[in-house]
C-alpha cells in the first residue's frame, strides 16, 4: 500500500494528492485525445456521445449527488440548452457565444425554479421538477417560431475561425471540441467541489440545520447548486443538439431524465468520476446488448432480435442488479477493488463495513 | 454589559409552552450552566439563540445588538456556536472537512473564483487550514484527520462537533449536553477544554448539562429550568441546594 507522507496543506489543496495521481489523470486525458487514430468513425461518434452523456452526468451530479436534491426534470434543462443554443446560432451568432449563452439561459432558469422549491425534498421535489419538464416541453412546442415546434429545428454546424467543427463532416474535430468542454468543465466541477462553495453543497446535503450554524444561507446555496447543475446540463444539451443534428421535443423525454438518474446512481453518488463510469455504461450498454445477441445469432443460429424487447429488458435488469447489489456505484466498487489490490494480501471483508452509527433520535428540524 | 442578554424569552408550540418567561445574562469569559430535568427547555432555549425557533416573546442581544430579528444563517457571523444534543455532523464528509465548514463565515471567495480555483482561493484555503490545524491539535484529533465521520466512534464524533464549533472562531459557544454518552475519562477531558477555552481562547461558554461534577467543576453560574420557567440562578452550590431545584429532579413539585 502506497503512503502518501503530505508536507504541507497543499498537498490536500492540490486537486491530485500526489505525481503518480496527476500521471494517471495526463495519460487518460492524452488517450482521450488521440483517440480519433486509433478507433473508426462509428466508435468516435459513440465515444463522443458518452461524452456529452458525462457532461449532462455531472450537471445532474451537482444536484443530486453533491447537494442531495433529486430531480426528474432534467431533460428540460438540456432542452433548454439544445434549443437556445440552436436558435442563437441559427440567428448569426458564432458558436463560442451560443454555447455559453445556453448554458447561462438553462443554470438561470434553474436556479430561479430552485428558489420556491428550495422547502421540498426527496419525493417532493422530484415531483415539482417533472412538473416544470413538462410545462418546458408544451413551451418548446408553443413556441413554433423559435424551436420548430413539433417539426423540429435543425443545430447548425460549427465553424470556428474558419475550422469546421461540423459533426459529420469533420467528425474528429466535433469530438476533440466535446473533449476539450467536457475537460473544462470537470476541471472547474473538480475545483469547485475543493473549495468552500462545494463544501457548502455537502453541508446543506448532510445537515441542513448545521449548515445553518456554520452561516451558510440554505436557499441560496441550493439555488445556486441547482443553477449550476443545471446550467452544465444546458451545455450538455447544445452539444446533444449537434450531435443529433436535426431534433424536436422528442429527443428530450422523461426517459431522458430517468436515464441521467441513472448515470449517477449506477456510477457511484457524489462523485465525478462516477458521472463518467454512469454514462459509460449507459450509453454502451446498449452497443455491448446488440453486439452480445449477434453473436449468438452467428454462433447458434438463434435470433434473438426476433423478441421485441428484450434488449430493454436486459438493459433494465443489469441497472436493476447494479442499484440492489452495489448502492456505492461503480465508482464504489472501483474504489474497493484498488484497495484489495494496493493491500494484498491483507484486505479483509469487513474492511468496508462502518461502525454502527449512532442513531439519530429526535432529529431537530 | 454582558454579552449575552436574555430577556423574557418564550416560545409556545400550540398548547406546550416550552420556554415561559426564561431571563439571564451571560458574562464575557463565563462559563454559564443551564441545568434541568428532562424535557425542561434547555434545548429549546439554544435553538432560540440560534434563531432555528422564532419566539414567542422576549429578546435575546448579543454584543449589545438584538438579535432576535435575524436569521438562522446570520448568528455564526457575529460569533455564536453550537453543538448539538444529538450530533449533527456531515456523516459523509471527513473530520478536516466538517472542520474546514466550520470556516464558512470566514471566507471572501465568490462560487466563480472557486471554480476558477484562483490564487485568491488557494491563499484562503490554507488559511483556513491553518485555523482548523490549531482546533485539530487542540482537540487532538489528529488520528481521526483524514476519517469520514460515519465510521467514527460516537466518543470522538462529539468532539469532532466541538471542534467545528471553534473552527468558526466565535466569542460564544453554545455546548448542548457535550458529555452525555461520554465515559469518565472522557468527560473529564471534555471539562479540561472547556477550561482551556476560556482561559487561552477567551471563549465565553454557554452549556446544557446534567453531569453535575461537571456543572461543578467548570461552571462560575448555573440556571435551573423546569417547563420552561426559571427555578434558580447563581453559584452551583447555591442552585443545587435551591428547594425548587431539588423539588423539579424529585419530580414532587405540583404542578
Ligand atoms: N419543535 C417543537 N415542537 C413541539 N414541541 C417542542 C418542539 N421543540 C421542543 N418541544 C417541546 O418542548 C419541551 C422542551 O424540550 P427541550 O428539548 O428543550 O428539552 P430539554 O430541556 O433539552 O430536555 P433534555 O434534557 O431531554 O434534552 C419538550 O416538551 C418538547 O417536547
Ligand atoms: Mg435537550
Amino acid at each position: 500500500m502506497r503512503v502518501v507522507f503530505k508536507t504541507s496543506y497543499d498537498s490536500d489543496i492540490d486537486l491530485h494528492e500526489h505525481g503518480a495521481d496527476r500521471l494517471r489523470t495526463a495519460l487518460l486525458l492524452g488517450l482521450m485525445a488521440i483517440l480519433p487514430f486509433l478507433v473508426g468513425d462509428y466508435y468516435l461518434a459513440e465515444a463522443t456521445n458518452t461524452l456529452i452523456w458525462a457532461l449532462a452526468g455531472m450537471g445532474l451530479m451537482i444536484a443530486v449527488g453533491h447537494t442531495g436534491q433529486v430531480s426528474l426534470g432534467h431533460a428540460a434543462f438540456l432542452a433548454i440548452g439544445a434549443y437556445t443554443d440552436a436558435a442563437l446560432m441559427n440567428a448569426g451568432l458564432p458558436f463560442y457565444l451560443a454555447l455559453p449563452a445556453a448554458g447561462l439561459a438553462a443554470g438561470l432558469f434553474g436556479a430561479l425554479i430552485a428558489i420556491p422549491a428550495v422547502r421540498m425534498s426527496g419525493i417532493y421535489l422530484a415531483i415539482a421538477t417533472l412538473a416544470v419538464f413538462v410545462i418546458v416541453e408544451e413551451l418548446v412546442i408553443m413556441l413554433e417560431p423559435i424551436t420548430g415546434g413539433v417539426g423540429g429545428i435543425m443545430a447548425p454546424s460549427i465553424t470556428l475561425f474558419g475550422v469546421s467543427f461540423d459533426r459529420y463532416a469533420a467528425l474528429t474535430n466535433f469530438y476533440w471540441l466535446v473533449l476539450g468542454i467536457v475537460a473544462l468543465v470537470t476541471w472547474g466541477y473538480a475545483n469547485l467541489m475543493r473549495s468552500p462553495t462545494g463544501r457548502s453543497f455537502l453541508a446543506v446535503r448532510d445537515s441542513e440545520v448545521s449548515a445553518r450554524a456554520l452561516g451558510i444561507n440554505v436557499t441560496r446555496t441550493r439555488a445556486l447548486a441547482f443553477g449550476l447543475s443545471s446550467g452544465v446540463t444546458g451545455l450538455a444539451g447544445a452539444l446533444m443538439g449537434h450531435f443529433i443534428g436535426f431534433f424536436n421535443y422528442e429527443l428530450f423525454s422523461v426517459i431522458i431524465s430517468i436515464n441521467l438518474l441513472l448515470v449517477v446512481t449506477i456510477g457511484g453518488l457524489g462523485s465525478i468520476q462516477g458521472a463518467f463510469l454512469g454514462a459509460i455504461l449507459i450509453t454502451g450498454m446498449p452497443q455491448l446488448i446488440a453486439i452480445l445477441r449477434d453473436g449468438v445469432n452467428a454462433n447458434f443460429g438463434i435470433d434473438l432480435g426476433g423478441i421485441p424487447g428484450l434488449d430493454t429488458m436486459v438493459f433494465s435488469m443489469i441497472l436493476i442488479g447494479f442499484i440492489i447489489f452495489e448502492p456505492a456505484g461503480l465508482y464504489g466498487r472501483w474504489r474497493k477493488i484498488r484497495v484489495w489490490l494496493e493491500t494484498f494480501p491483507l484486505a479483509r471483508r469487513d474492511m468496508f463495513r462502518r461502525h454502527k452509527t449512532y442513531l439519530k433520535t429526535e432529529r431537530m428540524k | 454589559m454582558s454579552l449575552l442578554e436574555v430577556n423574557d424569552l418564550a416560545v409556545h408550540f400550540g398548547g406546550v409552552k416550552a420556554v415561559d418567561g426564561v431571563s439571564f445574562s451571560v458574562e464575557s469569559g463565563e462559563v454559564f450552566a443551564i441545568i434541568g430535568p428532562n424535557g425542561a427547555g434547555k434545548s429549546t432555549i439554544f435553538n432560540l439563540i440560534s434563531r432555528i425557533y422564532e419566539p414567542t416573546r422576549g429578546s435575546i442581544r448579543f454584543d449589545g445588538r438584538d438579535i432576535t430579528g435575524l436569521k438562522a444563517h446570520d448568528i455564526a457571523k457575529l460569533g455564536i456556536a453550537r453543538t448539538f444534543q444529538n450530533i449533527e455532523l456531515f456523516d459523509h464528509s471527513t473530520v478536516l472537512d466538517n472542520l474546514l465548514m466550520g470556516r464558512h463565515t470566514h471566507r471572501s471567495t465568490s462560487f466563480v473564483e472557486d471554480i476558477l480555483f484562483l490564487p485568491k482561493v488557494r491563499r484562503e484555503e490554507r488559511d483556513h487550514r491553518r485555523h482548523v490545524e490549531e482546533v485539530i491539535e487542540f482537540l487532538e484529533l489528529e488520528a481521526y484527520r483524514n476519517k469520514m465521520i460515519a465510521g467514527l466512534p460516537y466518543g470522538v464524533r462529539k468532539v469532532v462537533e466541538i471542534g467545528r464549533a471553534l473552527s468558526i472562531g466565535p466569542k460564544l459557544i453554545l455546548l448542548d449536553e457535550p458529555a452525555s454518552g461520554l465515559s469518565v475519562e472522557e468527560t473529564r477531558e471534555v471539562a479540561f477544554w472547556i477550561e482551556d477555552m476560556r482561559r487561552d481562547m477567551g471563549l465565553t461558554v454557554l452549556m446544557v448539562e446534567h453531569d453535575m461534577s461537571l456543572v461543578n467543576q467548570v461552571s462560575d453560574r448555573v440556571l435551573a429550568v423546569a417547563n420552561g420557567r426559571p427555578l434558580a440562578l447563581g453559584s452551583p452550590a447555591d442552585v443545587q441546594a435551591h428547594p425548587d431545584v431539588k423539588a423539579a429532579y424529585l419530580g414532587t413539585e405540583a404542578a
